[in-house]
């Protein structure tokens, strides 16, 4: 009796699942088995200069935002009344929606209207940098837009985890002599290490996904040389309608992706166990 | 001065420099949208006249880019429902299968679907258009809520999943006893205690729906069709489409989501944890 209702119950969700995940990856697999789609990456400067440009995205981006909120984490867990006051203002990129954000940003950084570049007249009296038609500027200001993004969604999280750590293992530090930065060492971190790992590998595999951030900012230019493989992809297969291309693209991020769900997959198992 | 004052003078400058970096884009968009549109290119820190005159554009809908703001207004308001509605119940039944009723293969179906989460969206997004175009659904709100729903589900599970276990057995066995059938333990039982985690999902549904840029942005095309985010996105590849209004138009999309986040922040953080990204 349970059992049937249980199978009746599982229904909807099976039927989305058959609809719209298997059936669109079967798709896409017989999609990327179509040869002619690598051969054109392989002899694409872009495509190269692309798995440059997501390398960098994931390497400096990534762990630049989990240092950043490691750091920021230890400044928001202080315990005086304006410090909850800024962590309240601190979430807003998180919680404000992606779109009219980066556009706000795209103008803001305009180098011919922006504001960034008036203020920078105005005070030293020389113009400031082409910030978004300067491929390396460019591209910096799309890592500054991913971490001003999701860096305040990171660092709740650590918060949580440190507000969970018992105070009894800070006083009993604290009594044996440990500075500040020895509590950090000995303490902290150890406690939620875990975590960490665990958020830094759920932030690398959701960071290769970025779309907004770069096509919002930069639109993948200068000449196309500040994409992502997300945003590439997505270029191949709708601007230029080459759907092979553009699978074929996705596809080439899966040699990087699979090994970090399958290994944070083995850790989320691991951890739901204990 | 005790150290403890000394402590927080030194932490000034530090809060001062976060504030800057997290407000910065806020206070361009205030500023820009209470700009007059011929000033857009200025670039000043403050418009020497201030005016809503451009939030009034947006309502009367008084601009080329802008014809059908109340009409893509109500398509994300109803995408955002339907697809919290959508993630809500279909979660909440998979979830009591597998935790409650102990259906064989649950544990297979909630790693299997706790994968779909982890999987970027974006990698998808390429054959899930033509799965949509198959389906005729291709510049229909419904490619939009389905896909999201379809993406959000599986994190809803694996939360409630976790939650529900949280929760004691004694007050379904309880009402066994009493003979109740396995509906109405799920109605009058399972969702209440599952409350907290409901609306913690269902706001994040609401949003995910709410903020989709790239789905909504390449299933739907038709200016009638397309949700906020995608008109704001076609206005902004134009520099000379007027940029004040953009902003304006921005902030009153911003608003109800932004509220509804700090409205329910409280449980938000219950539910992330509670859905184990815990030590």
């Amino acid at each position: 009796m349970d059992r049937a209702w249980g199978y009746i119950l599982l229904i909807p969700y099976a039927a989305v699942f058959v609809l719209f995940v298997v059936y669109p990856i079967a798709y896409g697999i017989w999609l990327g088995s179509d040869v002619a789609g690598y051969e054109r990456l392989w002899d694409d400067p872009i495509y190269w200069r692309t798995v440059r440009n997501t390398l960098v995205f994931l390497i400096v981006g990534v762990n630049l935002k989990m240092l950043l909120a490691l750091a920021l984490s230890s400044f928001f867990v202080l315990p005086y009344w304006w410090v909850r006051v800024v962590g309240v203002l601190f979430i807003l990129p998180w919680a404000v929606p992606h779109i009219p954000s980066i556009l706000s940003i795209r103008w803001f950084l305009n180098s011919e209207w922006g504001m960034l570049n008036n203020l920078i007249w105005q005070i030293t009296g020389t113009f400031g940098p082409a910030w978004l038609s300067d491929t390396n500027y460019a591209f910096a200001c799309v890592i500054a837009v991913h971490i001003w993004k999701y860096l305040p969604f990171w660092t709740l999280i650590l918060i949580a985890g440190r507000m969970a750590i018992s105070r009894d293992l800070y006083e009993a530090a604290t009594l044996d002599g440990a500075t500040p930065w020895q509590c950090f060492q000995n303490v902290t971190f150890p406690q939620i290490r875990n975590l960490f790992i665990t958020s830094t590998l759920l932030t690398t595999i959701w960071s290769l996904g970025d779309f907004n951030s770069v096509f919002l900012l930069t639109g993948g230019g200068p000449a196309e040389r500040t994409n992502t493989l997300a945003t590439l992809g997505v270029r191949f297969a709708f601007k230029e309608a080459d759907l092979s291309a553009g699978v074929a693209t996705m596809i080439s991020g899966l040699p990087l992706l699979i090994p970090l769900v399958i290994l944070l997959l083995r850790r989320l198992n691991r951890q739901m166990a204990e | 001065m005790s150290r403890d004052v000394r402590t927080q003078l030194l932490l000034l400058p530090l809060a001062a420099i976060i504030l800057i970096w997290t407000l910065l884009p806020f206070y361009h968009m205030v500023v820009l949208s209470l700009t007059p549109r011929d000033e857009a290119f200025a670039g000043r820190l403050w418009p020497d006249q201030p005016t809503l005159e451009n939030y009034g554009t947006v309502l009367t809908q008084g601009d080329f880019y802008l014809q059908s703001f109340w009409r893509q207004l109500a398509n994300s308001v109803f995408a955002a429902v339907m697809t919290c509605a959508i993630v809500l119940s279909v979660a909440s039944f998979a979830s009591f299968a597998i935790g409650r009723l102990k259906v064989r293969f649950g544990d297979a179906v909630s790693n299997l679907a706790l994968l779909t989460y982890l999987i970027p969206a974006t990698f998808l997004a390429i054959p899930m258009y033509q799965v949509m175009a198959t389906y005729g659904l291709l510049n229909n709100i419904w490619a939009l809520i389905l896909s999201i729903a379809t993406f959000t589900t599986p994190y809803a599970i694996w939360v409630l999943r976790q939650y529900a276990d949280s929760v004691p057995f004694e007050l379904d066995e309880a009402a066994r006893v009493d003979g109740a059938a396995p509906l109405q333990i799920y109605w009058l039982v399972y969702i209440p205690l599952i409350r907290p985690a409901l609306l913690a999902i269902g706001t994040f549904a609401l949003l995910h729906a709410w903020n989709e840029y790239l789905y909504a942005f390449l299933m739907l095309s038709a200016e009638d069709q397309m949700t906020l985010p995608v008109a704001m996105g076609l206005y902004s590849r134009n520099d000379d489409a007027p940029w004040p209004v953009l902003m304006a138009l921005g902030i009153i999309y911003s608003l109800p989501p932004t509220t509804l986040y700090y409205a329910v922040r409280k449980y938000m953080v219950t539910g992330l944890t509670a859905g184990g990204v815990k030590s």
